[in-house]
């Protein structure tokens, strides 16, 4: 079964033919329940492909289908990460990871009824990312990546069946991102919901993904795809174990030639 | 030493002299304008029925103490209904034209238009439907009042980032949604930012309306009073209207501090608004 069914998309920015043209004939199909990493050189148009599945941007060309249905507008399963931040900054850092709950239904009207269950929920979420603490922080308050990790529980908040992260872990040290590799894998496992994750960080597509794509150079397409069959759930020493370091090596291969190609 | 943390230091004194320095400096300056008017007047000899001196207007002030608070609770009333109906219309009508790029581009030309039209000629019209009294007064304080506030809130929702917007619609929010979640908190501060201007501009009005058409209130009692030449009575109620101007925009500026502490990323911020 297909939960995400791209096929031969294209997105040309701008009304004219001289818009940059950041997707071309990019075909793509994640199975429903599936962890899938898109990685690729900068610029080649892995956000462009996150707001073209979840609704934001129409195709200039080619069909997009989501659970079953064509998308011709925002999807409201979506939970997203973009890579930006973007938290309002009226909003407290708790406020901000419960905002989904105030649109998305069946949340949006349990709201006031079930306040006491989902504040804990977005209280656990936020220390589990190891934002205790700065619940009440506004977002100018907050580091860069804090900003990101709120960000992150924002999108989990509202137990999403399709989960899109853009680069979520891009502004963290190492560490802290292997722990939220790890957390992120449990709350995979727990829920399984469908997950497209963007990432310039090869071991972590191979450390988190089923199944890792690359894109082409822009316009983006999807020129190489590699499984990940290592069983669940993954340990962190399992990145520096020869097939995943393999595996890695590989990828970097494809990701220059498709930067070369560009050039 | 093993504890090389270096010493607190004491905020320095003069940042904390300074701070206390620009709560008291306004006053200053208002008492050297005084003070400087007072010795002006004196010095050259200034005829009374010209420029009466700070101290004749307070005397005059004191005298008339009576029909000044009288009038200048009339004038005020008139300003604050005339205000209030300017917000709500302003709110109203900047949603609307700020949420919609065709209601924006539609009635722009005809908002700029309306508002280039000096209000005072639009007095004796508003005699001719409503009668001399109160109601042409609020009427020409909301009119030139609401202008302010419907561009400001029209500016703040227009220009909202589209990023912000995608945060909602992402979620699968409606048009209202966004409007409500991103641009109207977004909009707050020019919102409050024009609330003080607007208030001010709403006393100008009140006063130029009962001074054309009025039996009532601080225009009215101007009027009256230099006609019979009582300069410093004249003089002692522009006073009093300048003082419930300041006062009005203090609890303007007081609100903003309360409801956009965000956008001053004050130490005080208060908690985010919800809703
Ligand atoms: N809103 C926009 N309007 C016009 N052009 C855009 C817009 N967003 C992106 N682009 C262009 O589309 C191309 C792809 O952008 P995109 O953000 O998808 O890249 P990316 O793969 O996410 O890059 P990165 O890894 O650096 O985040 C870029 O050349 C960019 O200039
Ligand atoms: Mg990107």
């Amino acid at each position: 079964m297909k939960f995400v069914d791209l096929d031969r998309v294209s997105l040309r920015y701008g009304e004219d033919a001289d818009g940059t043209l950041a997707l071309h004939g990019a075909t793509l199909r994640v199975a429903t329940g599936e962890f899938v990493a898109v990685v690729g050189p900068s610029g080649c148009g892995k956000s462009t492909l996150m707001k073209v599945v979840t609704g934001l941007w129409p195709p200039t060309a080619g069909a997009v289908v989501v659970s079953g249905r064509e998308v011709t507008g925002p999807l409201s399963i979506a939970g997203m990460a973009f890579q930006n931040p973007t938290l309002l900054p009226w909003r407290t850092t708790l406020a901000n990871v419960m905002l989904p709950l105030e649109i998305v239904q069946p949340h949006c009207s349990r709201l006031r009824r079930e306040w006491a269950a989902y504040l804990a929920k977005a209280r656990d979420l936020l220390a589990l990312v190891g934002l205790k603490g700065f619940e009440d922080h506004f977002p100018w308050q907050l580091s860069g990546g804090m900003q990101q990790r709120a960000s992150l529980c924002r999108a989990l908040i509202h137990d999403p069946s399709l989960l899109m992260l853009d680069e979520p872990f891009a502004s963290l040290d190492m560490f802290t991102r292997e722990e939220l590799w790890l957390a992120l894998q449990d709350l995979w496992l727990a829920r399984k919901p469908t997950v497209i994750l963007v990432t310039h960080d090869l071991r972590e597509a191979v450390f988190l993904a089923d199944r890792v794509l690359v894109m082409s150079a822009r316009p983006g397409r999807i020129i190489a795809e590699r499984e990940v069959t290592l069983p669940r759930p993954r340990n962190l020493d399992g990145t520096y174990e020869p097939y995943s370091v393999a595996l890695v090596h590989e990828l970097r291969e494809h990701i220059s030639a498709a930067r070369s190609t560009a050039a | 030493m093993l504890d090389d943390t270096p010493p607190v230091r004491p905020r320095k004194p003069y940042l904390l002299r300074r701070k206390a320095l620009r709560h008291i400096l306004p006053w200053m300056v208002i008492i050297g304008i005084f003070v400087i008017w007072e010795i002006v007047v004196r010095a050259f000899e200034i005829e009374q029925f010209v420029l009466p001196a700070p101290s004749a207007i307070f005397a005059s002030g004191w005298e008339w103490r009576e029909p000044i608070l009288v009038n200048a609770w009339q004038t005020f009333m008139t300003t604050v209904i005339g205000f209030l109906l300017a917000v709500l219309v302003g709110l109203l009508a900047g949603i609307a034209v700020g949420s919609s790029s065709l209601m924006y581009d539609s009635l722009y030309p005809a908002l700029i238009g309306f508002n280039s039209i000096p209000k005072v000629a639009v007095v004796p019209i508003l005699v001719i439907w409503f009668g001399v009294g109160t109601i042409p007064a609020i009427i020409t304080a909301f009119l030139i009042a609401f202008f302010p506030i419907l561009v400001n809130v029209a500016v703040g929702i227009a220009t909202v980032e589209p990023e912000l917007q995608d945060v909602l619609r992402a979620l699968g929010a409606s048009r209202w949604q966004v409007i409500r979640k991103v641009g109207l908190p977004r909009s707050m501060p020019y919102f409050f930012a024009s609330l003080k201007v607007a208030i001010t501009f709403a006393f100008v009005g009140t006063i130029v309306a009962e001074t054309v058409a009025a039996n009532k209130g601080i225009g009215n009692l101007m009027l009256v009073a230099s006609s019979r030449f009582e300069v410093p009575l004249a003089f002692a109620g522009l006073l009093v209207t300048s003082v419930m101007g300041i006062a009005m925009y203090l609890v303007c500026a007081a609100a903003e501090r309360r409801m956009t502490g965000w956008a001053m990323r004050g130490a005080d911020a208060p908690q985010a608004a919800q809703g």
